[in-house]
């Protein structure tokens, strides 16, 4: 995270300088239209075409980000000088028109640790776009994958694991079966309480950006480090992330009934405690119950987070790799709830 | 069945619609592209409402799911039998489903949808949706490890499923969940876990459809704390419901891996069901069961008794010589070999007029437990039957799109 902040630190100085409604580089009209351009160059978010060289913008990183197969992600945003950011009272980042969220995947060890891809979340006057760019072989550019590709590559995951997967490159859709609320496409990471922007970020460049930045407050822990909050707190952010943008009244899994934001009750039913399975399919691995507490061997949650099966996995999307550490942190949260609460 | 037939007449009279709308395309695909899961579901992507996205005849061997999210768009194939558009998932290595629709105003039609590792065909807050001659199917037959839906709906007003075929899905070949205003009709479902299953919906018409040789054939189910419950409103009729008698296969844990091997007609929770006119033979546990929700919940809301049921004019073939719950054989035996053909726990409230014995359980609510079953003959036919529920209309726009 440090390195990418770095990488955006000097770009983020002439951040500033800009004619208000156009930035240094940036096609802001082709930003605000409905086009979907084949070559990601043609937006000019990067200098050189580089994507860790935004050409304007600030990055942000967050306290539990979505698990992606171990890429590491490059995030920035980037906001037409003139419009500010306004974070609203419920923690979600309302963003002006003509801002476009850029977030590159690669792994340190695929292909020189150059990005794979590229999504971009453009807010546009019809509402927010998704639009996925697969980087060229030879770097230079990325070429738009609407319908989505899969991508062979071996990369090595922390604990030292190689992984030779075909990772999936979202297509159009699917980008927005996860950024879905009541059918509209809108981003999932950024709200207040996971948000971080890059700490070197001036707090006059904060203010160009945010009409507001003093509410970027993180309330959530940072799901890997156990100093920033205890077990239960760390799942539940974790789970907020990675599975509540499908898992809520008007995300795509809204008809399960199993809802996991950092705002609903751990204790319900609904939470999953005690829940039998609903269209779960295979996905239930023959358990009763999505939590049994105290008993993660029989909590088919867990089963479904740590298995690749289509048929099985959760979440369903962007992932072919088991996250081991994220699993561990809840099947400890698991063992740990008392039996009687069940 | 209508399933087998009538494709060039189809054909030739969607033809004639495709070029009527002024800027309707057809974006037509074939299987032989290189790349052709992904030039599918670019195609699927860049559809603009009205245009017909045309499925080229042949195997299409497919490794992701697709997905459409355009509004009024027709995905037609070239038949869902062999020498059709056959979408083959048997080496899919992403998405819940084969293809996912969450879009409004979709018309599915003829292709078919194999083995896939999850759902076959989803559709999510999909309005008007219409589902019609289509296979879908796991070719190996009865697996545990087959997808769980067939068919699969959920949250949706309007729903049409007409001419399909299932087959082989480890929980329901045709499910509709959470949905209003539904009509199945005219379709297959055999080999499954579940043949058809109405889960927590209200107002539905399952007519004319032919359920044979899965666990269970027909099952209307309310379950608690999902966002919508309640179900109510449904009439099952002129259905042949026959020889149920897969062993269930269902993955541990899901509500059918619960229903008894040999039912005919099963309703769960729920409030007005009626049951006519139907052929029930050869279900081994029952023909008609009548149940409760019988398992732990905390739903305040929920209402776990059958309330309302009607059963009445079906043609009753052997039924309740296999009875696949437990004590089922002992009360066999006891009574002479066999039970009743409808079967009712003995909860909730029931008006059976079929000229058949009932055999109740006289459990008198959810609490109490199986083992206090005191099973008798019981007579459910003085009661008074609410007033008929109506016929289920459909908007003009859905039947058009199938006749």
């Amino acid at each position: 995270m440090r390195r990418v902040f770095a990488a955006l630190a000097a770009a983020l100085l002439c951040a500033s300088g800009g004619a208000a409604g156009s930035l240094p580089g940036v096609d802001q009209a082709l930003v605000e239209s409905d086009a979907m351009p084949p070559k990601l160059s043609a937006f000019g978010l990067f200098r050189g075409n580089d994507p860790k060289t935004p050409a304007t913008g600030i990055g942000y990183a967050l306290r539990a980000p979505l698990f992606s197969d171990y890429t590491d992600k490059h995030r920035f945003i980037s906001i037409p000088v003139g419009r500010k950011a306004k974070i609203l009272a419920d923690g979600t980042i309302d963003f002006p028109l003509g801002t476009v969220l850029v977030k590159s995947f690669g792994w340190t060890d695929v292909n020189a640790a150059r990005p794979v891809e590229t999504r971009l979340l453009i807010r546009r006057a019809s509402g927010w776009a998704a639009l996925p760019y697969i980087w060229d072989a030879d770097g230079k550019d990325a070429t738009l994958a609407l319908g989505g590709r899969r991508l062979p590559v071996t990369f090595k995951s922390p604990d030292g694991e190689v992984h030779s997967i075909r990772y999936a490159v979202p297509n159009k859709n699917q980008c927005k079966e996860c950024h879905s609320l009541n059918g509209e496409i809108v981003p999932i990471g950024p709200k207040a309480r996971n948000f971080i922007l890059d700490p070197a970020a001036s707090a006059k460049l904060r203010g160009v950006y945010f009409e507001n930045p003093a509410a970027l407050k993180p309330a959530m822990p940072q799901w890997d480090d156990p100093k920033s909050g205890s077990v239960a707190d760390r799942a539940r952010a974790y789970l907020d992330v990675n599975c509540a943008h499908c898992h809520n009244p008007a995300g795509s899994a809204s008809n399960s009934g199993l809802f996991l934001r950092w705002t609903d009750n751990p204790a319900g039913v609904n939470y999953g405690i005690g829940k039998r399975p609903t269209a779960a399919g295979r996905g239930s691995g023959g358990m009763d119950f999505a939590i049994a507490p105290g008993d993660p061997a029989h909590s088919f949650l867990l089963y479904r987070l740590e298995s690749t099966d289509p048929g099985i996995a959760m979440p369903e999307l962007g992932r072919s790799t088991v996250h081991k550490e994220g699993a561990a942190l809840l099947r400890q949260w698991i063992a740990e709830m008392p039996k009687a609460s069940h | 069945m209508r399933f087998h037939g009538f494709h060039a007449a189809t054909l030739a009279v969607l033809a004639v619609l495709a070029a009527h709308p002024a800027v309707a395309k057809t974006i037509s695909v074939s299987s032989t592209t290189p790349d052709a899961n992904e030039k599918l579901q670019e195609a699927l992507i860049l559809a603009k409402p009205g245009d017909i996205v045309q499925l080229g005849a042949g195997v299409w061997k497919l490794v992701d799911g697709l997905s459409l999210d355009v509004a009024n768009v027709t995905v037609r194939g070239a038949g869902a039998g062999e020498g059709g558009s056959i979408l083959d998932f048997t080496g899919q290595q992403g998405a819940g489903e084969g293809l996912l629709v969450t879009s409004d105003d979709v018309y599915l039609t003829n292709f078919a949808v194999l083995n896939t590792k999850g759902d076959g065909i989803k559709s999510k807050g999909a309005d008007r949706i219409v589902y019609h001659k289509l296979r879908v199917e796991w070719t190996a037959g009865p697996k545990e490890t087959n997808g769980a839906y067939g068919i699969y709906p959920v949250e949706s007003t309007d729903v049409l499923i007409d001419s399909v075929f299932v087959r082989g899905a480890s929980d329901a070949g045709i499910y509709v969940g959470q949905s209003k205003n539904i009509v199945v009709r005219d379709s297959i479902a055999t080999e499954n876990v579940a043949g058809i299953e109405i889960e927590n919906s209200y107002d539905a018409d399952v007519h004319d459809n032919i359920a044979t040789k899965n666990t269970g054939g027909i099952l209307v189910f309310d379950l608690p704390s999902l966002p919508m419950q309640g179900g109510h409103n449904v009439r099952i009729f002129e259905n042949i419901v026959n020889d149920n008698s897969t062993p269930n296969f269902a993955p541990k844990g899901n509500i059918v891996a619960s229903v008894p091997t040999g039912t005919g007609v099963l309703v769960m929770a729920n409030r007005h069901v009626e049951i006519f006119d139907n052929v029930l033979a050869d279900n081994g546990t029952a023909n008609v069961m009548i149940v409760g929700y019988r398992y732990e919940h905390k739903d305040a809301k929920y209402q776990p008794l059958p309330r309302d049921i009607v059963v009445r004019g079906n043609q009753h073939g052997k039924a309740g010589y296999a009875p696949a719950f437990e004590g089922g054989a002992q009360i066999a035996a006891a009574l002479g070999g066999s039970i009743p053909p409808v079967l009712w726990d003995g909860a909730g409230d029931a008006v059976v007029l079929d000229k058949v014995g009932v055999l109740s359980l006289n459990l008198p609510d959810v609490a109490t437990p199986r083992d206090q079953a005191k099973p008798a003959p019981a007579d459910l036919s003085k009661g008074t039957p609410p007033a008929a529920l109506p016929t289920i209309k459909l908007p003009d726009t859905m039947e058009a799109k199938v006749r």
